[in-house]
Formats: C-alpha cells, structure tokens, sequence
C-alpha cells in the first residue's frame, strides 16, 4: 500500500452537472460527483439506469451515436474532456475500457494485446513482447496463454477472453480503467481471477467497475454508487453503501427489496 | 361458375412449374449447345498461337492476352473507387442527402447500357483526352462501368462486419481510419473479392463498351496505349461478319469457360464469406 | 522472456510518445476522411460526366435538326443528311415490349414457383445457377439467335428470320435471370407470418400466395419488370445479331427491325461531322430513357424498402 490513502484523496475524475440524451430521450440527469484516484469505484443499479452511458460518456464512446449529447462537465485531471480542443482519441489512450461482453478482434492474441500499442507508434517487437507478457500477466492471463500467443483469440473460453480484454485495455497504459459488467457472462472462477486482478491493479489505475451484482461491489469495490433511472441516488465508501446507506432507494436495492 | 381452389391450385402448380421448367431448360441448352459445338474445336494450337486471315485460321492468343488484361485494369482502376465509396458510406457519414445522392448516382450508373459506356469513353477518353483506341481508354471505361457492382458489394461486406468490433477498435484509441484499415478492411476483404470477380466477369463478357474503346486490333498489346481486342469483340467480329463458324463457336466456348469460372468463383466465395460470418 | 514479475513495471514514459503521435495521426485521419468522400463522388460524378458528354455532342444536333424532326421523321439517310430515327424509335419499343411479354411472366413465374413450391434445397441450386447464367456474354445470346432461332423463325414462320421476333426472344432469355434473381428477392423479404395467417386461415398454398405474397412483394417485382426493360432498351450487340437491322417501321413481328442501340453500335465504326452528331443525339434519346426507367425501378424498390 502506498502512504496518504487515508486523508484528502487525489481527485480523478470530476463529474459536474452531466446530463446526457439520446435525441430526446435522457439518459443521465444533471449528475454530480467525484471519482478518487486510484480506487476503484463500483456503480451498482438495475437495468437501464444509465450505467453503461455514464462509462461511455467518461470515454466519449457516446461520441459514435450521433444522436447523442452531453451537458455539463467532465473534468479529468481538472482538464474538461469535452472542451472543443480535446481529441476524444488521445482521451481514450487516457481512460481504457472492458466491454461487457467478451469481445475479442478476429486475430490473434498477440495482436489483440498490441492492438493499441502498435496504433500509438510502438513497433519495437521487443518492446511489444513485454508489454504482452506484462499486461497478459497483470490480468492474470500469462500463464494460461503464454504457449499459444499466435492462437486465434476467439478459441480462448469467455472467462480468458474478457481477461484478454481487460490485458489489451491495459496495454495501452491508461490511467483510467472503465469495466462496463465485466464478469455478467463469466462462471464464478473467472470471475474471482478478474476481481482479483482488478484489486492489485488499482495500485495503478482508477478504477470504475459498473456490475449488476452488488455482491461483487460488495466485495472489491472501495467506493459505491448507487444509479437509479439515470440519476446517481447515493455515493459513498461501500462499507457505508451496504450497511447504512442514507436513501430509502439505495437501502431496497442492496437489501434486494427493489421491484 | 366457380372453379374449386383445389383445382386453381393445382393448375397454378403445374404452370408455374412449366414456366420455371422451360427457362432452366433453355439457359442450359444456351450453354450446352455453345459447348457442344465450341469444344471441339478448342485445341492447344488455338489458344497459343495468333490468329490468321482476320481469325478465319489460326488461334486466339492475343484475345486472351486482352480478355485477361483489360478487365484487370479496370478492376485496378475501379477498385480503390468502390470500396472508398462503400468505406465512406458505411464509416464515415449517417444517411442524409449527400448518401442518398450517392446512391442515387451509383444505382442509375449501374442501369447506363454498355453502348452508353462506349458513346462516352469513345468522346471523352479517345477523342478528348487524346488517348485514342488503347487498353486505358478500354479500362477506365470499364472500370466506370463495373463501379456499381463493386460499390454494392463491398458495402454489403463491410455492414457485415460486426459493430462490436468498431467499438472495441475505438475503444482502444483508434481513429476511425485506423478502424477501418486494422479492423474493417481485413473483415470485409472476402465479400469485397465477392465484388471484384463479379466485375472481372461482366468485364470479360463486355462487348459493346469495349469494342469503341480499347479497339480491335489483333497485335499483341505491349503498352498501355496500344489497342487490344478482348475475346468477345474477337468473338463478336467473327460471328457477325461471318468469318468462320467453328472459329466463332471455338471462341464462344472458351469465352463461356471463362465466364462461367469466374462467377462460380464470385459464387464460391460469397458462400464461404456467409459461412464464415454465420460462425 | 524470463519469469515475469506479478507487479507490473512502471512504463516508460508514454506521454512523450502520445504527444509526439498524436498531430500525425489526426491529420492522416483527417486526410483519409476527405479522401474518401471524395472518392465517395466518382460513381455520381462519372454519371455525371457521361450525362455531360453525351448531352454536349448530341444536343446541338437536336436543335439544328428540331427534336420533332429528329424523333418523328422516317427517312435515315446519312450520306444524304437525314437523320430520322423514329423507326429505330418504334423498333426499340416493340422489341422491348416483346421481350417482356416474354421475359416478365416467365421470370416472374420462375420466381413464384422456386420460392414456393419447391424445397429451399432445389432452390439453393437453382437460383444460384440462373444467377451464373446471368453472367453469359450478350454477345454469347445473339450467336445462338442466329444459329438457332433465326433459321427456325424462317422455316416455320417465314420472313428472313433475323427479325423483331427473333430480338424479342433472344432479349426476353437475357433478362430472365435479371427478373428471377430480384423478384425472388422480393418474394424471399415478405415476412413468413404473413403466409402463415393465410395458411392458417383454410386457404390453397397458391391461394396464400396469390393473395398475400404477390401484394406484399409488388414493388420488388415491379422494380424487377422496369430494370429489365432498361436492359432490353439497352442491350445492343446481341440485337444486332438477330434483329436484322433493316431501317423501317416493322408491320409485322416476322419483319427485321433496327434498335436504337443498334443504330448507334453499327454506324459508330465509320462516321464522322455531323452523322456521328446524330448518333451521339440517338445516344441522347437512350440515355433519357433509361435514366426515366432507372429512377422508376429506384423509386419502386424503395417503396418496398418504405413499407
Ligand atoms: N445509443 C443509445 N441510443 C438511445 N438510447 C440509449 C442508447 N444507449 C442507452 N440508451 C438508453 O439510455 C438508458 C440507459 O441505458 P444504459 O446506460 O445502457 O443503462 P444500464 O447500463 O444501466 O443498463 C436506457 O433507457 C437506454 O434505452
Ligand atoms: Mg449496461
């Protein structure tokens, strides 16, 4: 553990007043809150509650539907990454993301690692092969695979490929992890090798888990948020979240009384 | 008085089957009977060597050598046209009104008669731009004409590859170009080769446009400028000037091997392309 | 590579390289994007610049000679400076005409038939094989119209055998695969629910489909008809092979005819001033015409695509 976990924690990401719509539909509403660095932030809720939206505006994905737009700010390192003069690509290379389905590209796994790497300039393949082993290693996934690094990658079972995705979202060396689900589709031993990885990783990164079961905010996220039909109802340390939260809303979900 | 739907039914059954009977049956016989014809006479000593007295004697080597030439032209030509058409229209832009006039430009030139193709590469590219009756006047003409059908094809390749994989490229910080180019591209290859062997086999097959373009000379084409004539003007000539039957029924042969290999090709991949996208 | 450490390593800096990458592949995304709208106008362009070309050499004719003369008078006589082509006029319709009568319900017929009568394993073969015959050479078509049909035109019928029968056809097989392939399509997108209620409702297969099916594939199989047609107007060297290309107004079926296209491809070879002026104004007269039917088979396609 690093020292100054405890007191006034580096602010990631400051969240201002977001709000964002697909045409007329909104999606999130007038959202406000604070990501820690190095943390990792669960956001529990049910279905359709903007989730899935909130990680996609963080790394401007909502970008590709042209029907979407986003009100408010989204400071990164105090820096607005909707500010015209913010390329939305650089900021991807900044705030990575696992999607929640398994969603290997039809190659191989080595070149899923370097997918990015290679697209920022690197072509050393030294410098290449320690990235993969790093990163295929830092997601728990070296070992499995090490032998078969030119194997297609959609061989692999879905537990190892949504570790090779988290491996090639890592091997772009961001500084924010955004994980949308992650393990929805995964049998409980893949899932525990995720939650594992993703507790040493925060060491490195800021992390932001979106998960439909609050067992697994429970167990490994630091800090909780609560979305209910695209607001953020309550945010707060997880033990707080779980065990005395200060909305009625928040306490019928974790208690698992919600309709 | 009315007929009971058993009947109708039944009367219906047997004239369409008629119907479809009888055009299967004359397609085949259209073929069976040039190949019937034509393969006996299709020797070693017809395909290499070159024609005498106008084609009367003699082989058909330089029409091949033109048959093979002049739509491999117009492929280059046409296909960084196509596919960039398709790429914009897929990656780059919504429908809107600039789509819909692409579209509409790309589906009206895909109807133009291949006379009109002629008309217009005859005025433009061997009068006007000067380059007279050559293998490039008969290639970008052909390319021109062939662009359709690589657009549609290669659009249709690159709508099936799967979203997720643009959101996984983005994602991982790639432009939308670099999406297209390591991601899309490589996807879509089989299905747009679809295309491309679907515009080799309506260039070989090519008559009208060609003949007025790329000329009809029976030398051995050495450079881009020199007239080449493809088999099927050769062919054309042959039957309509009445230079001799076994001559045009040899060439006809030949002319339907090649065409009929070619689109079995097209047909083949298309097939292992859906195959494979169905996985 | 060694044993890898469990804690992954600091990197190397990478926000150096971020930076120093960054202004070059923006601006190769931007250039590729202008590039490929650009290329994205060559097909519109290239219509364009046929419209263009054609309209420059064939116009100036028209007006000299006045459109009505042009399209309503008999005589074609280049040596002699007269350029009537209402011959070629009435010969291209009734060609095309022809060729439908034979083309549409047979092709229309064939595609009833193989999308519902016939197991989905015949019609795996079939289709595609009528799609491959598609790829026959026109020119492959007018030879077998003049070894085949025209001699039998002539000793069964009478009249010189290469004649406005025999162009209609040899057009009429050519664009059969065209009218199969597109109608079948048509069928093929029409929801199987749809069939399903009529089924369930007591009706005849042939009953289902003649009252359901055919209603809710028209606009397909109507954009089918009209692309034919286009084919038909346009087709020129298979016509010239078997239509006999004598210039006059044909007053039976058994009569040689000259299309337009046949006009144009015949006289192109050798003419010069103002005579190739009248072809390229032929050429006019075409092109009118298919774009008129193009867009009809365009608009009717998207009313299927509307529904
Ligand atoms: N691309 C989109 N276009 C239109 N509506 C969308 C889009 N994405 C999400 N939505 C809508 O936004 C709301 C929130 O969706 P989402 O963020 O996916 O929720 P969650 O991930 O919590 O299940 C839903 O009502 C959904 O229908
Ligand atoms: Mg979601």
């Amino acid at each position: 553990m690093r020292k100054g976990q405890c007191v006034e924690r580096k602010v990631k990401i400051s969240v201002q007043n977001l709000s964002v719509f697909f045409g007329q539909h909104q999606a999130l509403r007038s959202l406000t809150m604070n990501v820690p660095a190095n943390r990792i932030l669960g956001i529990i809720g049910p279905a359709s509650s903007g989730k899935t939206t909130f990680l996609r505006t963080l790394n401007r994905m909502n970008d590709l539907d042209p029907e979407s737009r986003a009100e408010g700010r989204v400071l990164l390192d105090g820096a607005d990454i909707y500010h015209p003069s913010q390329s939305a690509v650089q900021l991807r290379k900044r705030v990575g993301m696992v999607f929640a389905l398994p969603m290997p590209l039809p190659m191989s796994i080595y070149d899923n690692v370097v997918y990015g790497p290679r697209l920022s300039g690197i072509r050393n393949r030294a410098a290449l092969d320690v990235i993969v082993e790093r990163t295929l290693t830092a997601a728990f996934l070296w070992d499995e695979v090490k032998d078969r690094l030119n194997m297609l990658a959609l061989r692999l079972s879905g537990g190892q490929q949504q570790r090779l995705c988290l491996a090639r979202t890592l091997a772009m060396e961001p500084e924010v992890v955004l994980l949308d689900e992650p393990c929805s589709g995964l049998d409980p031993i893949s899932t525990a090798r995720i939650e594992d990885a993703l507790t040493v990783l925060k060491e490195r990164y800021t992390i932001i888990l979106v998960t439909n079961n609050t067992k697994q905010a429970s167990r490994i996220a630091d800090e909780t948020a609560f979305f209910l039909m695209g607001e953020l109802v309550e945010l707060g340390e997880t033990s707080q979240i779980f065990t005395v939260p200060c909305d009625q809303r928040t306490s019928d979900y974790v208690t698992g009384r919600f309709g | 008085m009315r007929i009971p739907p058993k009947i109708t039914q039944a009367l219906a059954v047997i004239l369409l089957g008629a119907a479809t009977l009888i055009t299967v049956i004359t397609l085949v016989l259209i073929i069976a009977f040039v190949l019937k014809r034509g393969v006996p006479e299709i020797s070693w000593e017809f395909l290499s060597t070159k024609p005498r007295e106008m084609g009367k004697a003699g082989g058909i080597l330089p029409t091949l050598l033109g048959t093979v030439l002049l739509p491999l032209l117009a492929i280059l030509i046409a296909l960084p046209m196509g596919v960039g058409t398709a790429v914009y229209l897929t990656e780059y832009t919504r429908e809107n009104r600039v789509t819909r006039i692409i579209r509409f430009g790309t589906d009206c030139l895909a109807g133009i008669p291949s006379i009109i193709f002629g008309l217009f590469g005859y005025i433009f590219f061997v009068t006007i731009l000067g380059m007279g009756w050559s293998m490039i006047s008969g290639g970008l003409t052909l390319a021109i004409m062939i662009l359709p059908t690589i657009i549609r094809t290669s659009e249709e390749a690159i709508r099936s590859v799967p979203q997720a994989y643009r959101e996984v490229s983005c994602s991982l910080a790639a432009t939308s170009w670099e999406t297209v180019y390591k991601v899309v591209l490589p996807n879509a290859l089989p299905g747009i080769m679809t295309g491309v062997v679907l515009g080799i086999g309506r260039s070989i097959g090519e008559t009208a446009a060609v003949i007025f373009t790329a000329g009809s000379s029976l030398m051995m084409p050495s450079s881009l400028n020199d007239s080449v004539r493809t088999m099927s003007v050769h062919f054309y000539l042959l039957a309509r000037e009445g230079i001799s039957d076994e001559k045009a029924y040899a060439t006809a042969a030949v002319l339907v091997f090649a065409v009929l290999l070619v689109n079995l090709a097209a047909y083949w991949m298309m097939n292992r392309f859906i195959a494979k996208r169905s996985r | 590579m060694q044993n890898s450490p469990n804690i992954p390593v600091q990197p190397n800096c990478p926000d150096r390289r971020r930076t120093q990458n960054a202004v070059v592949i923006w601006c190769r995304d931007k250039l590729a994007r202008y590039i490929f709208l650009a290329v994205a106008f060559s097909a519109t362009a290239s219509l364009l610049l046929i419209a263009l070309f054609i309209l420059k050499e064939g116009v100036p004719f028209i007006i000299k000679v006045g459109l009505k003369s042009f399209l309503l008078s008999s005589e074609w006589n280049p040596a002699a400076e007269k350029f009537g082509i209402y011959p070629m006029i009435i010969a291209s319709l009734w060609v095309t005409l022809g060729a439908m009568l034979i083309g549409a319900p047979l092709g229309v017929a064939g595609a009833i038939f193989l999308t519902q009568f016939v197991p989905r394993s015949i019609m795996r073969i079939i289709k595609p094989m009528i799609e491959l015959l598609a790829g026959i050479p026109s020119v492959v078509y007018g030879f077998m119209g003049v070894m085949v049909l025209a001699p039998f035109i002539r000793n069964y019928l009478g009249g010189p055998g290469l004649s406005l029968l025999a162009g209609s056809i040899i057009l009429g097989v050519m664009v059969l695969p065209t009218v199969i392939s597109i109608s079948t399509d048509a069928i093929n997108a029409v929801p199987k629910t749809y069939l399903e209620g009529a089924l369930a409702l007591g009706a005849t297969r042939w009953q289902s489909v003649h009252m359901v099916i055919l209603k809710a594939a028209r606009s397909g199989i109507i954009a089918s008809i009209i692309l034919a047609m286009g084919r038909a107007v346009g087709e020129t060297m298979a016509v010239i092979m078997v239509a006999g290309n004598a210039v006059r107004i044909p007053h039976s079926a058994l009569d040689p005819v000259r299309t337009l296209t046949a006009n144009i491809a015949l006289e192109m070879g050798y003419a010069t001033g103002l005579h190739r002026q009248a072809l390229f104004a032929t050429g006019v007269v075409l092109f009118v015409v298919v774009m008129i039917l193009n867009s009809l088979a365009i608009a009717a396609m998207k009313r299927k695509t509307g529904n």
